[in-house]
């Protein structure tokens, strides 16, 4: 295992789509690379961050357009 | 085609219009009521979704008008269709792969010779991580929750669309790597490598702002 590797394997390893083989070789050069370290620990936070980021309030003029849309068009018939 | 029974009216300035007819964690009800034409139990939906939904169209747009057409006829679309939703996957992945569908052309319209999804984003670029730096602990607590959205909207609206949609959908909406590719049209290695470079471009572009700052 080498450091192009564990990038390569990133997503899975952070989604823990990895046979316990690699895995624990990832934990293995882990364990002696900092800078492997850093990478999957910054990565991991990223979609951290984005993940438990709430949306936004729908701003309020947005919200009655689309009331008023909704409104126009579910009276029609639905197919 | 069949006429609603009793379709209450969608008053906008009423938020009572938007009271779930069934238990508010139970989508596979309100499908059900809403597909038998409680009205009210499709606006019970569109309430719990429109946020995620308009936040999905604004990442893939990057831009309010647009965002705000993907959402209405996201949420138009599925319910003209609501009677073809054989419930084989969460209603809101349903809904999503239709928001998808009408953001991807909204943006096709509006740069049909830059924008397609279809063409390889995918280079030889070398993706190894450069900027190697500690975060700390938490590092978005650093910010004000309105200042945060702002760096986050800015950071991934640098991303080149192929890649933004790929970490919205399978990151930020948590869907899974078939659905992310069935909805976008893609194999699932070529979802997978897009998250891969997403994620890792992503967390370049943030490292300038969390990165723990030097002591004095």
């Amino acid at each position: 295992m080498n450091c192009r590797n564990v990038v390569k394997e990133l997503s899975n390893y952070l989604d823990e789509a990895l046979d316990q083989t690699l895995k624990a070789s990832i934990e293995q050069h882990l364990t002696n690379c900092e800078d492997c370290r850093l990478v999957v620990d910054t990565t991991r936070k990223t979609i951290q961050i984005y993940c438990n980021a709430e949306p936004l309030p729908l701003p309020e003029d947005t919200r009655i357009r689309l009331r008023e849309a909704l409104e126009k068009r579910l009276h029609r018939p639905r197919p | 085609m069949l006429p609603l029974q009793e379709e209450p009216g969608l008053n906008p300035m009423n938020s009572n219009a938007l009271a779930p007819a069934v238990g508010p964690d139970d989508e596979g009800a309100l499908v059900g009521a809403a597909k038998a034409g409680d009205v009210s139990a499709f606006e019970a939906l569109i309430a719990r979704y429109e946020r995620k939904i308009f936040r999905l169209a604004m990442n893939i747009t990057q831009n309010r008008e647009d965002a705000e057409d993907v959402m209405q006829e996201a949420f138009l679309k599925s319910y003209q269709h609501l009677g073809e939703f054989q419930g084989n996957s969460r209603f809101y992945t349903w809904l999503v792969r239709i928001a998808v569908n009408q953001a991807l052309m909204k943006l096709r319209k509006r740069r049909p010779n830059q924008f397609s999804l279809d063409e390889a984003v995918e280079t030889e670029e070398d993706v190894m991580p450069r900027e190697l730096e500690d975060w700390g602990p938490s590092p978005e607590q650093r910010y004000a929750q309105t200042e945060l959205q702002q760096i986050l909207g800015q950071v991934i609206a640098e991303l080149d669309p192929g890649f933004r949609v790929v970490f919205q959908l399978r990151d930020v909406d948590e869907l899974s790597t078939e659905d992310t590719a069935e909805a976008l049209g893609l194999s699932v290695p070529a979802v997978k490598s897009r998250l891969l470079r997403a994620r890792l471009k992503l967390r370049q572009k943030l490292n300038r702002y969390f990165r723990r700052e030097e002591p004095a």
